[in-house]
């Protein structure tokens, strides 16, 4: 039971004066970051969905739209998980294995799926007849 | 044997009761649990990346799938499941308020919080079980051609999609729904859709303003990122290898587009649909253990930590499947 609580976040740009506090301002945090997905979701600007834009063969617009999940992510499992108050090693224990792991899987994956496209796209294989 | 005095408890390194971690060991096997689960839905959602990529230009555009609220008519993308997003999050904040309440040994505090978990809960798999419900019923139904590719309908006037309801011709015709009252021997058979191939295909010979959209997206030019749409004499032409009309989605057709597309829909929010319904029962059993003053005698809450610990990972978990499925 982690009994005390540390009522920074933003690296200690916004305090808190008790915990209970802090779940509210991290839940208003929450909201404006989903706000934010939901309008870029609806609106789509046009610049971020070119494909000349895209960045490692993902538009613009997803690279906002996954930069902003983790960010959503670290608040939950920093806050509302409580990993802020554990200690180092634990929270460590936690955090990186599943992000090496995932990153891995991720990258091996996602390669050879651009590799099967590719195949489809240039290879004499016909598959929408 | 033990020739060595150990003087303070600090220095008792090996000889147990040391808790190197700072955490019980109740709450060290529920981050256990929650690392292999976590890999689990990465790998699900890893796997949906694969067949993603595989197929990039065909892949169906989410947001034309999700369009529906309950009790209203109309095309809203995105905002039922913004919504439930934040009613999990509100869950989420309520459970996190509950165990606050528990850390300070206030157990009416903890009562309210973890009813309005539940309550959220409930609120989510509800919303899920509608959205699973819309996505099976479908709304325009297409066809399927002999490759297994799936042709959608557009109306050239409105630019909008056109349901078959609308448009396909009624040729009478023998064929009937096949039950279990028709016959002596029959056990079940495949439900009948609402229409033929060949009356769509009449329908659509007798309707100008319809046209055909298939699967691939435009990849340069004005209309990029949008479905290609065919004109009168190339739809005509691919709708002599359609096979079969699809309405609405299961397993094995569906009438969004990539087969595979479904099947991760079903696999992935299915999955999660399941964590959030057993998040709801062990939310419930330690509700009612609050209620019974059970951890008021033992004197903490920390089992309420540890159910929490589950809750917020369920939120944890919706945000990217929110995310990966929805939005990217």
């Amino acid at each position: 039971m982690a009994h005390e609580h540390k009522l920074e976040i933003f690296r200690g740009l916004w305090k808190f004066k008790s915990n209970t506090q802090k779940i509210w301002g991290v839940l208003a945090f929450l909201c404006v970051i989903t706000a934010i997905e939901v309008v870029l979701g609806i609106i789509k600007p046009e610049f971020l969905l070119k494909n000349d834009n895209a960045f490692l063969g993902l538009k613009l617009l997803n690279w906002i739209f996954i930069i902003l999940t983790l960010v959503k992510a670290y608040y939950i499992a920093w806050d509302f998980m409580h990993l802020r108050d554990e200690k180092t090693s634990l929270r460590r224990a936690i955090v990186w294995t599943p992000i090496f792991l995932v990153a891995y899987l991720v990258l091996i994956l996602l390669l050879e799926a651009d590799y099967i496209y590719e195949v489809f796209r240039d290879g004499f294989v016909t598959w929408n007849f | 044997m033990d020739s060595t005095v150990v003087t303070g408890s600090e220095e008792n390194v090996w000889g147990g009761g040391n808790q190197p971690l700072g955490a019980s060991y109740g709450k060290l096997m529920m981050w256990f649990f929650l690392v292999s689960d976590a890999l689990t839905f990465s790998g699900l959602l890893a796997a949906y990346g694969f067949s993603r990529f595989k197929f990039i230009e065909t892949w169906p555009i989410a947001d034309e799938v999700f369009t529906h609220v309950p009790f209203v008519h109309g095309n809203f993308p995105m905002i039922y499941v913004a919504l439930m997003t934040l009613i999990l999050i509100i869950s989420s904040v309520t459970m996190v308020l509950a165990v606050d309440a528990g850390h300070r040994m206030k157990k009416n505090a903890v009562i309210w919080y973890m009813f309005l978990t539940i309550i959220g809960g409930a609120i989510f798999v509800g919303s899920q079980a509608w959205e699973w419900g819309t996505f099976i019923k479908g709304d325009f139904g297409a066809v399927e051609t002999k490759g297994g590719r799936i042709l959608q309908f557009v109306n050239t006037d409105t630019g909008e999609r056109a349901a078959i309801a609308d448009f396909a011709k009624t040729i009478p015709s023998e064929r009937i729904n096949h039950e279990r009252k028709n016959g002596v021997w029959f056990y079940n058979g495949e439900a009948l859709p609402s229409y033929s191939v060949n009356e769509v295909i009449e329908g659509f010979k007798a309707h100008s303003n319809i046209t055909i959209r298939t699967e691939s997206i435009v990849q340069e030019g004005e209309k990029e990122g949008e479905k290609t749409i065919l004109s009168r004499a190339e739809a005509l032409k691919k709708l002599g290898s359609a096979t079969q009309v699809v309405e609405g989605a299961n397993l094995i057709h569906n009438e969004y587009g990539s087969r595979l597309f479904a099947d991760f829909f079903f696999f992935i929010t299915g999955f999660h649909g399941f964590h959030v319904t057993s998040g709801v029962v062990i939310n419930l059993i330690i509700f009612f253990n609050v209620v019974l003053g059970t951890y008021e005698k033992r004197g903490h809450y920390e089992m309420v930590e540890k159910v929490g610990l589950y809750w917020h990972f369920v939120d944890l978990v919706w945000v990217f499947v929110f995310t990966f499925f929805y939005l990217v």
